[in-house]
């Protein structure tokens, strides 16, 4: 077992200090001298084409200072993927739902810019909208894109094996539904931004994102702008779960308005209009057919899903992807086939939202494992360790799973939960229930083809010798990156974390693909090890020189240099050291040769030490159409067993208790593993209990609100008993990897089998309203009564 | 027409002319500077400008900075001190309460006025202490773990 000095161990975040002062700052808290504030305009209506857009007398008022629209900002078309470029930064001929932008104004105050926008006359010709993925679908449906007939975003068909002979040799073969409501980030922090354009044709973009990268390309994109003349910073962010990690109209707007009245000029997004925006976790409706034999080895899964997917692609496309791709484990599956289907309609666009595309998935196939379990007279626990499968193993769309902790993460829960001793001995209206679920450590390939590097690290000494400075331009959103990245560079150099300064999320400091997928940790862990080892190694060719004594003999621990064997006279390198301190109080005067000594004497041979790191992942996955999408260097897994009461009376459902494993390599800092398993789990809980978007009949939302849109308060929250399962992932730095997303996989499954558990009904659709569960209870008693 | 208030915020004197539909909490980030207290919502349902009015907790969104004239004001940049984080700011960072941050202010100035009130709260009492206070990111299992270990 190796052991380490800084991983592993629940060390305090680095940035936390400056969050719990109120130091930290975020974009909005930035106000610039001489800056504008911009405001949108955006459509009233769901369909309808512009016939004319008149300016004049929004530009009229006193303190505007710029009125942009499509004339302005040009007909680039953006988006996400390159295979789905469909959006533009205002509309050019028509609107496709209620909020998409038209035009925007920069004006001195933010009142004016407001004003200005109610002054600019829009004529339009309304279109007859549609609002759901059936009617979008019917012949003779408004079409949104014209290149897209029958308004169909994206479809994918994958078969795996042969699903209708593991079908046919199946001994139950359950089919069922399941459907879900749209979901909001619910963020705390809206998004925001602020642009500047300096006199040497240079645009800086301070944004709320979580992809600072893929921001930039696409600013320099739209605008027509070099890469290296565009560079986007993101202050601390106020968390982002997927939503944030694209470019966004309004950051492309106030960069537009920054180019033209060069002025900085900062933008929000109120509340509601984050809503309106939308980009988060898409409506679906899944059908799946799961057969297994009689002793509950699994054979075939059948799985048909439509996404309710709003106005523009977005994420849309890698969504429908990961829909079907993320079912082919964590259970042995020789046989699979999906066909997915995006849909267009006249809603907000959704996008990527923690546990991508994967989550509603998880919810109607581990139910249905539970029904096979019960069909068999099996323990659901023991049918789920009976079709697990193992570090080595292969899915049939091809992931592979280099390390795979899952049978250690469904014991650690067996025995948390105290699973043996409950199941089947809850009494009337209590339940416990169980699921598993994984998910990737990073996505296999960036979102635009390349063969970039997903991310590039520099580590700096400083010249007087002994700290270690870190740049990367990863997104630290909140889920402790910094942190990680901060102790993955003490950890390789050998110094103690305190002296190890971090600066990341700017697009100047190299290429990070961002936070999204779950990938900083293990991409950008590696490149900032193979950083810190290169500062590292160049300190000791140093030594080397200095002392005779050769490179692998010796290594840095804990800010000191060791030597193998006898510790050669290192006086002369003291004296030198301390000369160069005169007057200094800190000298050094330990029996060991410091780092601090040996780093200051390495900059006074060679310059400046600095060392670079860099990681992409190896080839992965198959050939076929989408295998892509789905693949990772490594895969996190957890197991969830959850407690609840169902009022039979009421329908009302509280959850009691959940025990959660994970799976997360080796885990850089136990505290953050443990926070992002039990920030999963509230997520999860929110989708599954009473999360959803609501519209009126003309595609507004209703509930544009954090008092409507109901996340779960401190008054929800079960108490949680996470338990952290370290395994040794080849791929990842110090064995490390995800744990951001794998952790909300198994919780509305575990709830939706425990409520199956405590009331005996089976609820195909989400939330889990009182009323839809008192009338799962009604239907249920009606047809035992029908059947007594 | 502006109006010319008085109040202490953090034991600091502030004379200001306001307009009269200014919030506090605009006029406490963008006038005074003090950014720590967050905006999340402009409508009350988020808490993250929560700050210590006259010794309750208000969101100061929903606050007009003219009815806080005369006011005794406390916000996140008053707890610590020359000698360091206030308790709670201590163990909020040693627990791993905060994530990505925007909510803890707000948050943390809940978890005093309740402790200030009753020092030796419940569970439950502490959840409803901070129910006012949305955190998107923890599940506040360590929110809970870390107001916990501040009680007497």
């Amino acid at each position: 077992m190796k052991s380490y000095d800084v991983i592993s161990t629940r060390a305090n975040r680095i940035d936390t200090p400056d969050k719990a002062t109120g130091k930290a700052v975020f974009v909005d808290d930035i106000t610039l001298p001489g800056m504008l504030y911009g405001a949108l305009l955006q459509s009233p209506h769901t369909h309808a084409k512009i016939l004319s857009i008149d300016t004049s007398e929004a530009e009229k008022l006193p303190g505007v200072k710029a009125v942009i629209t499509a004339k302005e900002a040009g007909q680039v078309k953006y988006g996400v993927s390159p295979a789905r470029y469909d959006e533009t930064v205002f509309a050019v001929d028509k609107v496709r739902y209620v909020g998409d932008e038209i035009a925007a104004v920069a004006a001195t105050r933010l009142d004016i810019a407001l004003e200005a926008v109610s002054r600019i006359k829009v004529e339009y010709d309304l279109l007859p909208a549609v609002f759901t993925v059936e009617d979008a679908v019917k012949d003779g449906a408004p079409q949104l894109h014209d290149e897209f007939k029958g308004n169909l975003c994206a479809e994918v068909h994958q078969e795996f094996g042969n699903v209708a002979e593991g079908l046919e040799n199946s001994d139950i073969v359950i089919t069922t539904e399941m459907k879900s409501k749209r979901q909001d980030g619910a963020f705390i922090e809206m998004q925001g931004c602020i642009a500047e354009y300096d006199n040497r044709g240079v645009l800086t973009l301070t944004s709320s994102t979580q992809v600072p990268h893929y921001v930039q390309r696409t600013v320099a994109m739209v605008l027509g702008m070099d890469v290296g003349k565009v560079r986007v910073k993101k202050p601390y962010v106020g968390a982002g779960f997927g939503i944030k990690a694209a470019a966004n109209p309004m950051e492309l707007a106030c960069c537009i308005l920054a180019k033209k009245t060069r002025k900085p000029v900062k933008m929000n997004f109120t509340r509601e209009q984050v809503f309106m925006y939308g980009r988060a976790r898409h409506k679906f409706h899944h059908t799946i057919t799961t057969g297994a034999k009689k002793d509950g080895t699994l054979m075939a899964l059948k799985h048909e899903c439509w996404l309710d997917g709003g106005a523009y692609t977005s994420f849309g496309i890698a969504t429908v992807y990961y829909t079907g791709s993320l079912l082919g484990g964590p259970y042995k599956l020789a046989n699979m086939s999906y066909d997915g289907y995006r849909v267009y309609n006249n809603k907000p666009a959704c996008g990527a939202q923690r546990g991508h595309g994967a989550v509603i998935a998880r919810a109607c196939f581990e139910q249905q494992l539970d029904m096979i379990a019960e069909k068999i007279g099996m323990d659901p626990l023991e049918l789920r360790i009976k079709n697990m499968m193992e570090t080595g193993d292969t899915t049939c769309n091809d992931l592979n799973m280099s390390s795979f902790g899952m049978a250690e993460c469904i014991e650690a829960v067996r025995n948390g939960s105290g699973w043996d001793k409950k199941k089947g001995h809850m009494p009337p209206g209590k339940g416990i229930g169980v699921a598993c679920g994984f998910f990737v450590s990073g996505a296999g390939y960036p979102i635009y083809r390349s063969d970039t590097y997903h991310g590039t690290v520099i580590v700096k000494l400083t010249e007087d010798g002994g700290t270690a400075l870190v740049y990367t331009a990863s997104a630290e959103i909140g889920q402790g990156s910094d942190t990680a990245f901060a102790m993955i560079a003490a950890e390789a150099l050998g110094i103690p974390l305190e002296n190890v300064r971090l600066a990341s999320g700017d697009t100047d400091m190299g290429v990070d693909l961002g936070a999204y997928s779950s990938r900083q940790t293990l991409m950008t862990g590696h490149a900032t090890k193979e950083a810190a080892e290169n500062v590292k190694r160049q300190v000791l060719e140093v030594m080397s020189e200095q002392l005779n004594v050769p490179v692998d003999k010796m290594d840095i621990r804990n800010g000191f240099i060791e030597f193998d064997g006898d510790t050669p006279d290192f006086s002369a390198l003291r004296t030198r050291y301390i000369k160069e301190h005169r007057g200094w109080t800190d000298n050094p005067d330990s029996e060991k040769l410091t780092f601090k000594e040996a780093s200051r004497i390495a900059f006074l041979e060679r310059g400046s030490i600095v060392g670079t790191g860099k990681y992409k992942p190896h080839s992965l996955g198959g050939k076929f159409k989408g295998a892509a999408v789905g693949t990772s260097p490594a895969y996190g897994c957890s197991a969830q067993v959850a407690e609840v009461t169902v009022d039979m009376e009421t329908g009302q459902i509280t959850i009691d208790k959940i025990t959660d494993a994970h799976d997360c390599g080796k885990a850089i800092n136990m505290t953050s593993v443990e926070g992002q398993m039990e920030g999963s789990i509230s997520m999860g809980i929110g989708e599954a209990m009473h999360e959803e978007v609501i519209f009126d009949n003309q595609g507004r939302v209703l509930n544009d609100d954090l008092a409507e849109y109901k996340i779960v308060t401190s008054m929800d929250m079960p108490r949680v008993k996470t338990i952290v399962v370290e395994s040794d992932e080849p791929n990842g730095p110090f064995g490390a990897k995800e744990v951001g997303e794998g952790a909300i996989m198994p919780t509305i499954p575990a709830i939706l089998n425990a409520v199956y558990d405590a009331a005996g009904v089976r609820v195909y659709e989400l939330p889990l309203t009182p009323e839809r569960v008192f009338h799962a209870i009604q239907e249920y008693r009606e047809r035992n009564k029908a059947s007594a | 027409m502006k109006k010319l208030i008085q109040m202490t915020i953090n034991d600091q004197i502030y004379e200001v002319a306001v307009e009269p539909n200014k919030t506090l909490a605009d006029l406490i980030r963008y006038d005074l500077g003090l950014t720590g207290t967050k905006k999340g919502c402009d409508t009350g349902d988020c808490g993250a400008c929560t700050v210590i009015l006259n010794g309750d907790p208000v969101n100061s969104c929903l606050v007009l900075a003219v009815q806080a004239d005369n006011a005794v004001i406390e916000t996140i940049e008053g707890l610590s001190t020359d000698d360091g984080l206030h308790p709670l700011q201590q163990a909020f960072v040693e627990k791993g309460a905060i994530q990505c941050g925007f909510c803890t202010p707000g948050m943390i100035l809940s978890a005093k006025n309740l402790l200030d009130k009753n020092p030796a709260p419940t569970e439950e009492e502490i959840r409803e202490g901070i129910s006012g206070n949305l955190c998107r990111c923890t599940g506040y299992q360590k929110i809970f773990e870390a107001i916990e270990s501040t009680r007497s």
